[in-house]
């Protein structure tokens, strides 16, 4: 018997079970489907970021050989959104962005389908846009939601009728005037960046059939097939059991393949040709404007402290760019509430964070849920801070860092295991990034080189009711067949939970087989694959279905090797006594029963399951909060060197310090902070819609949106450290967004160290470094 | 009324076989190689030119399938994604980690392939400059870098 101790399987960087197939080209995505008979549906889009619709020419269209088929507003009264039922699925009376469906054809291929489209004449009258939140909430503001009081909102959605602000959360802690009274510095700082766009590789697609049976059957490109198959239920007023949702491989999410949207126009176009099977796929223009982005931010924070530096109070405002339809926006600003102060112990604290409508391309989650957005802020803030105070900006954070024993904004307790420790990732980062050697230099008479840090805290903010299931099923080889709902996005997350399962079973990985297609009908529930979620809820499913096949075993060895199944132990393909090994019977012979000698029989496939729920979450109460279950740590650097000549700069390096609680998969957990990393630096460096002063969208393509390409990425430094948290499996930690999240803060922070300005808005362009140095206004598009 | 029905016969070598094709004069390579001929390796990112997922290789050099015509495409010889087998490029790929999501992955591969043919002692300059080319948005391009270099004479040793 080979001696396989524990944590044999657990922390081991194991090849992705998905490599062969996405290395030869095999691995199907939503768009690569198709078969014979298959309808194409195409969109035509809003050319105004605000208008009513006068009238929408369909004749032209009509006229293309093989339509089938022309939606409008007109088809549906159904309003959709998580948090607020808002926006139409169609465009009705009036369009909101630029970029808004406004009609739908189906036909015969692809190519009619796109024709008729361009063939179609809709009619606008222009009206007034709404181009940020700062026009948003002026007095006399065009409403972009007139009947915002009429629509249906989630519990903790304050949507405040008769403006534009879609949500309001107060966080309130302390005693604003002592802290104040207390404090003698105080500073000041605003920040803001406009939306932007994850850019997924893969453009978001849907496949909608209505079976004869009735079974609406939907394939989907979505980190949420759960939740497709919840809210449509939900919007058609259809029992889930219905509704049956298929998601194979998906290229890339971030949070933006969260968002339902593509899916209900798929069921639209298909209920209006009979249910037959009709697919759409974004063009990459659509996927960036038309489907949900990232969420802009306007912010002003107010600081006080002591001479020495210890922060008394702090005002917080946030204004958050949902843009036209609040779908997650509402929710991701909750969870920056919730954590709005930073990783930062702060007893006099008032925060309002709104959430507020205009009329840009509207917002779901992205990639850090609120956390990269709000640390820009807060981060900026402390360097504003410590440059008043004449500090070292590394000593103001470990200063003033969260630590075990504080409570967060919304007052929750903090421990060593729902808090990971920060002064140690601030302890190695200080060492990586050399900070005490240098942080400004001059390496010739045009270029400088320059440090900026930041640091970041996150909490998952996810439903208070989310869960995650798994089944594992036997092979007759005494292999497992693993299945749970973790839609595989290029997390790996599969490959980590085969560890997990493998290392309980002790069996080698190779032994348990994935599955990566989820089928709603079989597969169980895991709520979204986001929040970096999916290794913990969906790890601790996969514990508790393992215990369960485990018992299995033990229940019918016990029979068969005539002992008490409290006298086994589980292990290398077998069940064998515990104090001798030598009697054993292997799971071959007892996973799909046990046959005797005689014929006799006992038992059958051995099938366990496990289910997880978060427990102790709570509603955030709009007054004081209230949110768990645990916060995630990091303590990040950038290093660039700038040319004050001309304001181009290089980023050289960037460093990630993480409490990971325990590395699952180290290659797994590096790539995927480093990709955050590389995601968290192009939205600090370049990543902006440009609008027009009509808010329409100037660069929504890949040539004139660049995103970071090879040979632009600074060199990495990744590193981990494992304070467990106690709940999760073998107590990791989420990282998937932690790389993210303090990157544009410490862009900003090295660029404005080396230029000699304060850098607070994004994306950092050397245009505008140039221009924040010779105090040339810029444009506020 | 224009239908876009008219169509046309090609001939195509790809992966090594004569296949005939029927298609429209518009149709890009791309589509006729994921519709027609099912071969959904080249994935379309962006069908403008700016992403390269649809890279394939043609004639040995890599070339974006969604911004050449299939028509274009007769006579030449087409590798894609799923023409090459347990080569050294896929293998390290896989091995060095230099996908997550997967979607960018065999334009990469395939622009890597043909780097690797033509120009097997390529600088980092000229990696850089043939690798530019495609876009990767989840891996932060270090493992990319790695996989390419491990198959390339100049890169060996250095790893
Ligand atoms: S799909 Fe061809 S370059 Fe993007
Ligand atoms: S692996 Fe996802 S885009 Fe490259």
């Amino acid at each position: 018997m080979s001696h396989m101790d524990h944590l044999e399987v657990v922390g081991k960087s194991i090849l992705k079970k998905e490599s062969p197939d996405k290395a030869t080209g095999r691995a199907k995505y939503t768009g690569d489907y198709t078969e014979s008979g298959l309808l194409h549906a195409a969109m035509v889009t809003s050319s105004y970021a605000h208008a009513n619709i006068l009238n929408i020419d369909t004749s032209a269209a009509w006229q293309v050989k093989g339509v089938r088929t022309i939606l409008t507003g007109e088809d549906s009264h159904v309003l959709t959104g998580e948090e607020i039922r808002d926006r139409p699925i169609i465009a009705k009376d009036r369009v909101r962005f630029f970029g808004e469906t406004v009609a739908v054809v189906v036909a015969d291929t692809e190519a009619a389908a796109k024709q008729a489209a361009y063939s179609m004449i809709v009619q606008y009258e222009p009206l007034q846009v709404v181009n940020s939140p700062t026009q948003a909430i002026r007095k006399g503001a065009p409403l972009v939601h007139p009947n915002l009081g009429q629509y249906k909102a989630a519990d903790g959605v304050n949507p405040i009728p008769g403006t534009n602000v879609a949500s309001l959360i107060k966080i309130r802690k302390g005693q604003m005037e002592k802290g104040w009274s207390d404090s003698e510095v105080v500073i000041e700082n605003t920040v803001s960046f406009a939306p932007s766009d994850h850019a997924a590789m893969e453009t978001r697609s849907a496949v909608a059939e209505i079976r004869p049976d009735g079974h609406i059957v939907i394939e989907t490109s979505s980190q949420a097939p759960f939740a497709v198959k919840k809210y449509m239920g939900l919007y058609f007023n259809i029992e889930p059991g219905w509704i049956i949702v298929k998601t194979p491989f998906v290229g890339g999410g971030y949070g933006g393949k969260a968002a339902i949207q593509l899916e209900p126009i798929a069921y639209l176009a298909s209920k209006a040709v009979g249910g037959r099977k009709v697919k759409i796929i974004n063009t990459r223009e659509e996927d960036m404007v038309t489907s949900p982005g990232h969420i802009g931010l306007e912010a002003r924070v107010k600081l006080g402290s002591t001479s020495k530096g210890e922060i008394t109070a702090a005002e917080i405002i946030y204004w958050f760019d949902g843009g036209a339809y609040n779908d997650k926006s509402s929710d991701v600003a909750r969870a920056a509430a919730a954590d709005c102060t930073g990783p930062y112990a702060i007893n006099n604290l008032y925060c309002d964070c709104m959430t507020i409508y205009t009329n840009h391309p509207y917002a779901s989650a992205y990639r850090g849920y609120g956390h990269a957005e709000l640390t820009f802020a807060i981060e900026r803030a402390m360097d504003a801070l410590a440059e008043k105070l004449g500090m070292d900006p590394l000593e103001l954070r470990t200063m003033n860092i969260v630590t075990p024993g504080d409570t967060s904004p919304t007052r929750n307790m903090l421990n060593s295991s729902n808090l990971g420790d920060l002064r140690e990732c601030m302890r190695r980062l200080r060492n990586l990034s050399g900070w005490d050697e240098w942080k400004v230099k001059q390496v010739d008479a045009n270029k400088v080189r320059s440090k900026g840090i930041s640091c970041g805290w996150k909490n998952s903010s996810m439903d208070p009711n989310a869960s995650s299931g798994a089944i594992v099923s036997f092979n007759p080889d005494g292999s497992l067949n693993l299945e749970c709902g973790v839609v595989e996005i290029g997390t790996g997350t599969k490959t980590v939970l085969a560890q997990i399962l493998a290392e309980r079973m002790k069996l080698d990985p190779s032994q348990i087989h994935v599955k990566f297609t989820i089928d709603t009908a079989i597969t169980p529930e895991h709520w979204k694959t986001v929040a970096s979620r999916g290794t913990f809820m969906g790890g601790r499913a996969v514990l508790k279905a393992a215990d369960d096949a485990i018992r299995q075993l033990l229940d019918i060895a016990g029979c068969v090797l005539r002992v008490d199944p409290e006298d086994l132990e589980v292990g290398w393909g077998k069940v064998f006594v515990r104090s001798d090994p030598a009697v054993h019977v292997d799971f071959k012979d007892i996973c799909y029963g046990y046959t005797y000698p005689n014929g006799n029989s006992i038992g059958g496939q051995i099938i366990g399951r496990g289910h997880y729920i978060q427990r102790q979450m709570t509603y955030l109460n709009p007054e004081t909060g209230e949110v768990g279950p645990e916060w995630n740590v990091s303590a990040q650097a950038v290093e660039i060197e700038l040319d004050i000549s001309d304001y181009n700069y290089k980023i050289l390096k960037a460093i990630s310090v993480i409490d990971a609680g325990k590395v699952l998969n180290p290659k797994g957990a590096e790539g995927q902070v480093m990709g955050a990393m590389s995601m968290g630096l192009s939205f600090g460096n370049r990543e902006t819609f440009i609008f027009n002063d009509q808010g329409i969208v100037l660069n929504p393509t890949l040539r004139d949106y660049p995103l970071i390409r090879y040979g632009e990425n600074p060199e990495y430094i990744v590193k981990f450290i494992e304070n467990p948290c106690l709940e999760a499996p073998f107590g990791a930690r989420a990282l998937g967004e932690h790389g993210l999240i303090g990157m544009p803060a410490a862009l900003a922070s090295a660029l404005s160290r080396a230029a000699g300005v304060h850098l607070n808005h994004l994306p950092l362009f050397p245009e505008r470094i140039w221009r924040t140095k010779m105090r040339v206004p810029y444009d506020t598009v | 009324m224009r239908d876009g029905a008219h169509v046309v016969k090609i001939e195509l070598y790809v992966n090594r076989e004569g296949r005939s094709v029927v298609a429209r004069p518009a149709d890009t390579l791309l589509h006729i190689l994921r519709e027609e001929l099912g071969l959904t390796g080249a994935k379309p990112g962006c069908n403008n030119g700016d992403c390269g997922a649809c890279t394939v290789v043609m004639d040995g050099w890599p070339m974006k399938s969604c911004i050449m015509l299939a028509v274009e495409a007769a006579g030449r010889q087409v590798t894609t994604i799923e023409g090459l087998r347990d080569t050294p490029i896929q293998r390290a790929f896989a091995e060095k980690w230099a996908f997550q999501c997967g979607y960018c992955t065999p334009g990469f591969i395939m622009n890597c392939h043909a780097l690797i043919q033509n120009r097997p002692d390529a600088t980092d300059e000229i990696i850089t400059d043939w690798l530019q080319s495609n876009i990767c948005r989840c891996t932060g391009y270090k493992e990319i870098s790695e996989a390419v270099k491990s198959v390339l004479v100049t890169g060996k040793d250095t790893l």
